[in-house]
């Protein structure tokens, strides 16, 4: 049987629920985005917007609701970067010798720790966009209830792969660190281009070329582009430029993201396999 | 067909950034025993368990476990070995029972058997009621219980321990000991590795003496302790001169002294077969006995002969 990965998977959501602040403040992080910068910027921005109309017949989005699918790439981003710590402390904490010599296959270790991230990145979704309706951002603008159904499961099949990448990432650098500072300073790095040279807060049409180039291949603005699409439409105008996209789009974005969590998911496996943990 | 040999190893080498922990050695655990790695911190020990165990790749030599090649078979080796590792490597934040589910889980043992060995295993190591408490709750000696009872879960056909008792007080040492006897007899074989003395000297019954990545000697604690061939003597009689004459046809004695309280006899060769003799040609010669004690080498004077040092004196 190859269902071990739903062992590891399972200590990990025991571990989830019973770091009880750990759990808190993943839930309140996004929260907090939410109810300050957010409420800050669209209060700013929206001003500024109303000097660059909407074309006639386009759809126009406040800031809040442009803004919300990016809190919800970012977290997911932040999320799943951290996902792979808990492999570091078992590794340090000699916890996943009892792994490494069981009859496992290794690669399930990463599996369980990957899906409980990913389903943790779920539980937040799911929080900010409640969060977000009653706060005031429109997802879902005269969507059917059926549309709606879609558009959900079309956001999070997008977390989803986003955060297997992001996780798969996190855990073959934390097979290959030795300190949860080395991890901390590695996500850093990386947490800030990945979350700025994308448009989670922003659109990128006004970008310099070269930033352009990154943020397109930027997995963040894939993610963000295709919760735009399911959760606002495929045509809208927002902080003063148009946003359409055609199924075609959408699926190139979400085969971007496969892609990239393949190449992290072989990354993975590879340092697994090889991994030496005394 | 399975032989006699649970564990074969031969010529093993393993080295470290050009350090040489393991410096071949070779051996054989038979089925069914208990066999110690006696030696002091550093000595290869952890290094030797770890590749028996797969963790540790293995680099040169050949190392067969309950029949399978650790380098090509490692799946069926974890299989068939249990471990306790030296430290208490316990999720602090799962329940007792959590931890053993866990476990069972990883060795995807079906869930009624598994809950079954669960509730068995508590019992036996007295931790049933503990069952919902959080390890982080658990004493010293509680943990390492735990540990032994998960070691146990899978019905291995070895199991392995990496100095199962340090750290804990001698009562609880002793508790453990029992433990890992009754695992012994129910037919598990077990590999433990210990720096203390008593520890190799009470459980094994078969003991091989490694320091500085080399097995130095190996044999039953008896044989080694033999193998000094110091048994000492000591005797009270009615009248010791007299005893003393007595003695002259004994040819395994070396020397006889006399002492106010009475006489100690150095034997070459084992005691505890002499001393009837001993006592024969004492009383042969119409002298009373009010006393007889012998005295055999401990482990340490085994190891000091044989290392040339004080285990104490060798400890990281």
């Amino acid at each position: 049987m190859a269902w071990e990965f739903l062992t590891v998977y399972w200590r990990e959501m025991i571990r989830f629920v019973r770091f009880r602040t750990q759990l808190f403040a993943s839930l309140l992080q996004p929260a907090l985005w939410m109810a300050f910068f957010g409420v800050a910027m669209s209060s700013n921005l929206d001003r500024f917007a109303s000097a660059i109309p909407a074309p006639a017949g386009v759809f126009s989005v406040d800031y809040l609701t442009f803004m919300a699918a990016g809190v919800i790439a970012m977290t997911t981003l932040f999320t799943s970067l951290f996902g792979g710590i808990s492999l570091l402390f078992d590794k340090n904490w000699g916890l996943m010798r009892e792994m490494l010599a069981s009859p496992m296959p290794r690669t399930h270790i990463m599996l369980g720790v990957s899906l409980s991230g990913m389903t943790k990145s779920f539980v937040q979704v799911a929080i900010i966009m409640a969060l977000g309706l009653l706060m005031g951002v429109r997802f879902f603008p005269g969507f059917s209830a059926a549309r709606i159904a879609l558009s959900i499961l079309g956001i999070f099949a997008f977390v989803g792969v986003f955060s297997l990448g992001f996780l798969l990432f996190s855990s073959t650098i934390s097979m290959r660190l030795e300190s949860p500072e080395g991890l901390q300073g590695v996500i850093t790095l990386l947490t800030l281009p990945l979350f700025f040279v994308s448009n989670a807060l922003y659109p990128i049409q006004a970008f310099p070329p070269i930033l352009q180039v990154l943020s397109i291949y930027n997995p963040l603005t894939h993610l963000v582009s295709g919760v735009r699409y399911f959760a606002i439409g495929s045509d809208f105008f927002a902080v003063g430029a148009r946003y359409t996209s055609t199924t075609v789009d959408v699926l190139v974005s979400f085969a971007y993201l496969v892609v990239f969590a393949s190449v992290m998911y072989f990354l993975a496996r590879r340092t697994f396999q090889r991994a030496v943990v005394t | 067909m399975e032989g006699d040999d649970i564990i074969e190893v031969q010529d093993l080498k393993h080295m470290f950034d050009g350090f040489a922990a393991v410096r071949g050695i070779s051996f054989t655990v038979k089925r069914g025993e208990i066999f110690s790695f006696l030696g002091p911190n550093g000595a290869g020990k952890s290094t030797t368990i770890n590749i028996l165990t797969t963790l540790l790749p293995l680099q040169k030599g050949a190392v067969r476990v309950a029949g399978y090649d650790v380098a090509r078979e490692p799946g069926r080796v974890r299989e068939s070995i249990g471990i306790v590792f030296q430290d208490d490597v316990l999720d602090r934040d799962l329940t007792v029972w959590e931890t053993m589910e866990f476990h069972g889980r990883l060795y995807s043992i079906p869930r009624d058997e598994r809950r079954r060995r669960i509730d068995d295993l508590l019992r036996v190591v007295e931790l049933g009621p503990k069952r919902d408490e959080r390890t982080k709750n658990l004493s010293g000696g509680m943990k390492r219980r735990l540990q032994i009872a998960r070691g146990l879960m899978t019905r291995p056909e070895v199991l392995f321990l990496d100095e199962p008792t340090q750290g804990l007080d001698p009562q609880t040492r002793m508790r453990m000991w029992e433990y890992i006897r009754q695992v012994n007899e129910a037919g598990t074989t077990i590999f433990l590795t210990t720096h203390y003395m008593e520890e190799a000297d009470m459980l094994s019954d078969r003991i091989s003496i490694i320091d500085h990545g080399r097995i130095i000697v190996s044999g039953t604690p008896e044989e080694l302790k033999n193998a000094l061939g110091e048994d000492v003597v000591y005797l009270e009689t009615e009248d010791n001169r007299r005893a003393r004459k007595s003695l002259g046809g004994i040819g395994e004695i070396r020397s006889v002294t006399e002492s106010p309280r009475g006489l100690s006899v150095t034997i070459s060769a084992d005691g505890s077969h002499c001393l009837p003799r001993i006592v024969d040609a004492v009383r042969g010669a119409g002298i009373g006995i009010s006393s007889v004690n012998l005295k055999k080498p401990t482990m340490d004077d085994v190891f000091v002969h044989y290392t040339g040092r004080e285990l104490r004196d060798t400890g990281a």
